[in-house]
């Protein structure tokens, strides 16, 4: 099953590669990884999508709970979430296809955020199957490069991640 | 306030944290530290001759007495070469510091001389690691370092210093903090008082119970709390190879040691039982064999300060995240005010079964009448030395041999690396007993093939004069990958075989010792008391042992605990 933890990390030189070090050595996915510092800027928040098993995801977070540097944690799937994923993505856009992207972009909620002659790039956020969603609709064959930021995620409602 | 360079810093830090002694190489980045050492007495260097021995120095210390040890080496080499003992001390939890010198902070990153990015190597095997980035840190990076390898679980904190960081003439003020606080380390104080009652109700209930205690009940020193609650509740115990001596091996209540190489009731108990009591213990795989298989009516119970040890291999029914001792010590006092006890009928009748499979097999072996059985040098050994002994161990089948047949009564006495299965860590670790130890036998049980992976080590045992008992179970060949190559490979025996053995009696005179070769069966017992006897000198015994011995029990690999060879044609 997928699912999304969050974690509090301290901003410190090296904390990054123990929590990626971690999911190496012991043979745990990493899907996507997204990190930055917050608004103390002692701390960095991080999140990091993963697949496994019930026990799979059980050890994941005590040993990332282990690591010195990480404060605190929780699996956003376990409750309520919003996350997001931002992609700017460029696009073949020659001829017809231009109205035909643009249309798409705006059915997606996307905006055109650069254009040349024969190029649009677009920029889009959502969640992960959003954007999988948008490359479905305007076909493999006329992307010509896609970034992806990775998934962040927060709980809804009152519940906060904080120290 | 002191103005200190951060060398001295260092030092000071060394001194006001209690360490008395420290096991390291000098090299070019440590110096300025090398130099801080010098000119004072309080912490003593011990010179090693490779830097994995000076990692095991400190670790074998660190199991005797339960406190950190300390290793202090240079960059480059020098901290790589450590990496094999930090791994040892990790995989068995055990609380050291390993301080490495580096490069200037200017130069890292270009590849300059003895260069190595030594928190990125030891990442994954170290329980911590610190740099240094101002020399004004290092008092608080110390204080955090020996705080974090000695508390919760406890393990190895590698800290690395670049040279600039103990440069002579830039001085700072001194002050040792007393506390550190880390507002994201904080190590359980207390078990779950719900989980507690609830593990006490289910002790009381049951039926055929046992109590499997690990190397944690030894870390924690809980070792007589474990023993009042065994002894109250009269049930069987049993323990892993790292939790030997944490209850005594001569009580009638002690099943002996479980899992590959355990007795043959230990694992036939742990099977049938229907309640397992898992005190600081890790169902690691050489206890639990095939985990689909293991214990199929059993409950659990799993007390560990690690809450990722609990349900890793093997789902407890009742998890209890807390320090042994402290959780151990409220069952106690629970199990006191309880108005229900035991069932007697249902304990009278599992014990029955129990001693019905401690007469079946008994660790029987069989003896020859010319040629030494590895089995028979360690009783001998235990008796000769009345099962007092710090008893060190390499790896292999003289590790078993000497776990299964030395009776220690005591923890903190049986000193082997059970989870990384380090050869070479035999000797270096007896030396760094025998240094704190002075009075005591302090024995390193080794093979022709582990010894040799730290046998430099022998000229510092002439230099700070460490008379300990090297007893080498020479079978000329690797006994344990033998065995495995008998059972599985249909005895092709692939370069398990050494063809040229040094003479190892003269090998140890020309470090200075003495050596003596056991050869014929009726001079086992006579030699051995004559080394014994000398107690200011190394001595190095070469017995020739059984060159075709195999280690039993051994559980069939896949198997449930249940199953096993009890000799080359038994199996159960």
């Amino acid at each position: 099953m997928r699912r999304i933890i969050s974690v509090l990390l301290e901003n410190e030189p090296g904390a990054l590669s123990r929590v990626v070090g971690l999911f190496s050595q012991r043979n745990y996915n990493i899907e996507t990884l997204t990190v930055a510092p917050t608004e103390d800027e002692t701390l960095s928040r991080l999140t990091v999508t993963t697949t496994g098993s019930d026990k799979v995801i059980e050890q994941i977070t005590k040993q990332l709970n282990k690591l010195i540097e990480v404060v605190k944690l929780v699996d956003l799937t376990e409750g309520a979430h919003i996350e997001r994923e931002l992609m700017l993505v460029k696009l073949k856009a020659t001829g017809s296809q231009r109205a035909e992207i643009k249309r798409t972009v705006d059915i997606f909620r996307g905006q055109i955020v650069d254009v040349t002659s024969s190029v649009y790039t677009v920029q889009l956020a959502g969640d992960s199957e959003k954007l999988d969603g948008f490359i479905q609709a305007v076909g493999t064959a006329g992307v010509l490069e896609v970034v992806r930021t990775g998934v962040s995620g927060i709980a809804r409602g009152e519940k906060i991640l904080s120290i | 306030m002191e103005l200190l360079s951060g060398a001295d810093m260092l030092i000071r830090s060394l001194q006001d944290e209690g360490i008395e002694y420290i096991y390291g190489y000098p090299g070019g980045a440590a110096l300025h530290i090398y130099d801080a050492l010098f000119r004072q007495d309080e912490v003593k260097h011990i010179l090693v001759r490779h830097e994995q021995a000076a990692v095991h120095m400190a670790d074998g210390y660190a199991r005797a007495t339960g406190k950190p040890g300390t290793v202090l080496v240079t960059s480059g080499p020098g901290a790589t070469n450590t990496i094999t003992g930090i791994a040892t001390a990790f995989m068995d939890s055990i609380p050291m510091v390993v301080l490495c010198g580096q490069v200037a902070s200017s130069l890292i990153g270009e590849d300059a001389f003895q260069e190595t990015d030594m928190i990125g190597v030891s990442r994954p095997v170290v329980k911590h690691n610190l740099s240094v980035r101002h020399p004004e840190e290092i008092p608080e990076v110390i204080r955090k370092a020996y705080y974090i390898a000695a508390t919760g679980r406890p393990g190895p904190v590698v800290v690395d210093i670049p040279k600039d960081m103990t440069t002579p003439n830039e001085r700072y003020e001194y002050s040792y903090p007393k506390k550190v606080k880390l507002r994201s380390y904080s190590p359980a104080v207390r078990g779950h008082a719900g989980q507690i009652k609830k593990a006490v109700d289910m002790l009381l209930a049951a039926k055929r119970p046992i109590i499997y205690a690990g190397g944690g009940v030894v870390l924690g020193k809980a070792s007589s709390q474990l023993t009042d609650l065994a002894r109250m509740l009269g049930y069987p115990v049993t323990n892993t190879l790292m939790g030997i001596g944490c209850f005594p091996a001569t009580d009638k209540q002690h099943l002996g040691w479980l899992g590959m190489h355990g007795t043959y009731e230990s694992n036939m108990a742990m099977h049938h039982s229907d309640l397992i009591l898992a005190v600081g213990a890790r169902f690691d795989d050489r206890v639990t064999n095939a985990t689909e298989k293991f214990c199929p009516g059993a409950r659990i119970v799993h007390i560990d300060i690690d809450p990722a040890s609990i349900s890793k291999t093997i789902d407890a029914d009742v998890p209890i995240v807390g320090p042994v001792d402290a959780v151990l010590k409220e069952m106690i006092a629970l199990v006191k005010e309880a108005k229900e006890q035991p069932d007697a009928d249902a304990l009278a009748a599992w014990w029955k079964q129990i001693d019905e499979w401690r007469a079946f097999h008994g660790m029987r072996y069989e003896t020859s009448p010319d040629v030494i059985k590895p089995q028979e040098v360690i009783e001998a050994l235990c008796r000769l030395t009345d099962g007092k002994a710090f008893v060190t161990s390499d790896v292999g089948q003289h590790q078993m041999f000497a776990a299964q047949y030395y009776k220690f009564d005591k923890p903190n006495r049986w000193i082997n690396s059970g989870g990384l299965g380090t050869m070479g860590f035999g000797l270096p670790a007896a030396m760094g007993v025998k240094l704190n130890f002075p009075e005591d036998d302090v024995l390193c049980i080794t093979g022709e093939g582990s010894i040799q992976m730290n046998i430099q080590e022998l000229s510092t045992c002439k230099q700070y004069d460490l008379p300990v008992k090297i007893i080498n179970l020479n079978n000329q060949a690797l006994g344990m990958v033998k065995q495995w190559q008998d059972m599985n490979y249909e005895s092709r025996h692939s370069q398990s075989y050494m063809e040229s053995l040094p003479d190892f009696i003269k090998l140890a005179e020309a470090y200075g010792h003495v050596g003596i070769r056991i050869e014929k069966k009726e001079d086992l017992e006579p030699k051995l008391k004559e080394a014994l006897a000398m107690k200011d000198r190394l001595v190095f015994l070469d017995i020739y042992v059984d060159r075709f011995e195999h280690v039993y029990p051994m559980q069939v690999a896949r198997g449930s605990m249940k199953d096993m060879w009890l000799s080359k044609t038994e199996r159960v």
